[in-house]
């Protein structure tokens, strides 16, 4: 799950780390009113969204001259008009696709004088099993791109989960980013804040880019991306309560109430399959027999009729799907029962396009025979192979 | 032979109570494992199942002889159900439990670092030596005894390759699921290994998926293996070759971030150390079949 750079903003001031001072504001109004509240004279007004590389983005409906996302105000008449062009409009990044995403919120911070610019991330390091700390000197830049041109300019410190973080881990961090005295202490300092908040809110990802040395002495994150272990948001109500679902794709918010793990993709097959490796590999097949998917669709290990329904209307609901390919290797589920549900969400969902179904594990003929004397079209197919090749035909067929 | 598990391995299980630990430790004993005990706080002493329970993992094995333990406990008490297995010094923990927070996984791998325990999981189907021992939710009757050892990150892909060797007449040594979390107990490396010790094991399929570098590592060690002349016919599949970049599909641990973790970097990977990749899940039988004719 991910939040607003606002949100991970106040998450981590309650740790100790250091943010510069900043409102968040949903109308023009209220953008001025936060503008108002702080000290000036400079403002930086931000469009949130859950998506990075906003500073370049460009706005839909504005002139291709027109500013990006994160905008500098010299007073509050300019933050007025700034958040005027921003809100409703849409945002084009890097990050979003070119649909973008409508900003209906704006942050409204403190201007900041910037010495120089660090960059600090923290992710689970799957090789060690551990937290690893990334840090650099080179701050506000795409770190991929340094990690990929100047990879000697980025330091990974491991945690060990036993001893947590140590002092030593602190020091390391101020030496990578080539700080001395009282800005190495600070270093330490907000590296172990960050790591505080990483292991108490569960974090998946937590990434300051930039952390930023001031004019006069400090270190502030500039600017924050946070995301959550979805495994562990039971335990985080706080966090939980900071879900902007406008964010989010409806239709994968319908699949997360039956308990489906359903993505959208640019393709005219849906796909409905049981467990994620053979769903992921149902889709790739389909690619190589040239067509797309229209999704990943993992049903699970209980493909009762009331998931196969939903998972049926949520596919029917992408109005691209030309039709369903049906996979499921029954394992402990009997052939016979799955088939009964396919055929009974089949006629509930009214299913007007091609379905093609392939079956296999225990009862496989009684499931087949179901299917073929349900009075509906459905193909069947004896292995994944012929599964893929049939729907890609009927689709062809129809299109 | 077989590796992990065979007739004599005495198995437990923790949080055999619930609906799913009791369907599934049910289908072991039918499937002939030596089911023997299982473990559900505050139910000591009474039987489920036909099988004694117990109050903790250290009084079963105390009293059952039992060296591995199968655990269907629920997400927010899994990590703390498996540390109690290490702590018990249980030979061989089986974790099926899908949906564990990271960080907990974090606590228990280091745990299991100098201890006497391997766990395989979580969020994996188990493991299966055919005709003497099934720990976890995978299916008996497409099993057959045999020469092939199967290891994937995918449970349902699994039941694919053993379905497909059994169909062609090779069948099964050992099938092992290492599961599909970012943080996992046993990976590809530790399997290989004890396949390729495994006289019976006389070919291996591996099926990796999207994210991480479990995959390059694995291909890596067999590429070193095979300078000391440890080697063994292998054919494999990598999952989500289509699937965006960015996004998590289902699995935990299968997302390519970052640029890394990608499928065609695994199947180069896998092709350089000598395992003939399948372009697809169902030729994973027929690419093993061409690789052991040579």
């Amino acid at each position: 799950m991910n939040v607003h750079e606002y949100q991970a903003k106040e998450l981590l001031s309650r740790f100790g780390v250091g943010i510069p001072a900043g409102i968040a504001a949903l109308t023009v109004e209220e953008a001025v009113a936060a503008a108002k509240q702080l000290p000036g004279p400079l403002y930086v007004v931000k469009a949130q969204i859950h998506a990075g590389g906003r500073g370049k983005g460009k706005f839909k409906e504005l002139g291709p001259d027109a500013k990006g996302g994160v905008r500098l105000a010299k007073s509050v008449e300019e933050v007025e008009a700034f958040a005027r062009e921003m809100l409703g409009n849409t945002l084009v990044t890097v990050q979003t696709g070119a649909a973008g995403k409508q900003v209906n919120r704006l942050y409204v911070t403190d201007g900041v004088d910037i010495a120089k610019e660090y960059y600090l991330s923290m992710v689970v390091d799957r090789g060690t099993g551990r937290v690893a700390m990334i840090v650099s000197t080179e701050g506000g830049m795409d770190i991929e791109e340094v990690a990929h041109s100047t990879p000697e300019k980025i330091a990974t410190i491991t945690i060990d989960p036993a001893q947590g973080f140590m002092p030593h881990h602190g020091r390391a961090v101020g030496y990578a980013l080539k700080l001395t005295g009282e800005l190495n202490k600070q270093a330490a300092t907000i590296a172990k804040q960050l790591y505080t908040a990483f292991m108490a809110l569960d974090c998946d990802m937590l990434e300051i880019n930039p952390l930023v040395e001031t004019n006069d002495g400090n270190l502030l994150v500039l600017d924050t991306k946070m995301s959550f272990d979805s495994n562990a948001l039971y335990r985080h109500p706080d966090v939980v309560a900071l879900r902007d679902e406008t964010e989010e794709d409806p239709a994968e918010i319908e699949a997360s109430k039956y308990d489906l793990a359903y993505i959208k993709l640019d393709g005219n097959i849906g796909c409905m399959v049981n467990g994620a490796g053979l769903a992921m590999a149902t889709m790739d097949i389909i690619k190589l027999n040239g067509e797309f998917p229209a999704n990943f669709l993992d049903v699970g290990g209980g493909a009762t009729t009331e998931k196969v329904t939903a998972a049926f209307k949520l596919i029917l609901s992408d109005p691209a799907v030309k039709g369903i390919l049906v996979n499921i290797f029954g394992g402990i589920m009997k052939c016979d029962i799955i088939a009964d549900g396919i055929v009974a969400a089949a006629k509930e969902v009214n299913l007007q396009v091609p379905l093609v179904v392939r079956l296999e594990g225990t009862n496989v003929q009684q499931g087949k025979d179901i299917l073929a004397n349900s009075g509906l079209p459905i193909v069947p197919a004896n292995d994944l192979g012929d599964a893929a090749q049939k729907i890609v035909a009927a689709v062809r067929k129809v299109s | 032979m077989s590796i992990l598990v065979n007739k004599h391995t005495k198995v437990i299980t923790q949080g055999m109570t619930g609906k799913t630990g009791a369907f599934h430790t049910q289908a072991a004993l039918d499937y002939g494992t030596q089911m023997v005990a299982g473990v559900t706080p505050g139910k000591g002493g009474t039987s489920h199942i036909g099988l004694p329970q117990y109050d903790t993992v250290a009084e079963a094995k105390a009293a059952t002889g039992a060296t591995a333990s199968c655990i269907y406990v629920p997400p927010p008490g899994a990590a703390d159900a498996i540390l109690e297995a290490i702590d018990a010094q249980m030979e061989l923990i089986v974790c099926i439990t899908e949906g564990i927070p990271v960080l907990d996984m974090v606590r228990v791998k280091r745990a299991l670092q100098g201890s006497k325990s391997r766990l395989i999981g979580p969020n994996c189907p188990g493991v299966l030596t055919p005709n003497e021992c099934k720990i976890g939710i995978m299916p008996g009757s497409i099993f057959k005894q045999g020469s092939v050892g199967v290891v994937s990150r995918s449970g349902t892909l699994t039941y694919e390759a053993v379905f497909q060797t059994t169909n062609i007449g090779l069948g099964q040594t050992t099938a092992v699921g290492i599961g599909g979390d970012p943080v996992n107990g046993t990976n590809f490396i530790d399997v290989l290994e004890l396949f390729l010790a495994d006289d019976e094991t006389k070919s291996i399929i591996m099926i990796g998926e999207i994210g991480g570098d479990a995959e390059e590592m694995a291909a890596q060690f067999l590429i070193d293996e095979a300078k000391k002349g440890r080697k063994k016919p292998m054919a494999g599949f990598i999952a989500g070759r289509s699937a965006p970049p960015g996004r998590r599909m289902g699995h935990a641990g299968a997302i390519v971030s970052g640029g890394k973790g990608d499928a065609e970097s695994k199947i180069a990977a896998m092709e350089e150390a000598g395992i003939s990749v399948s372009p697809s899940p169902s030729l994973l039988g027929e690419t093993l079949a061409e690789v052991l004719k040579g």
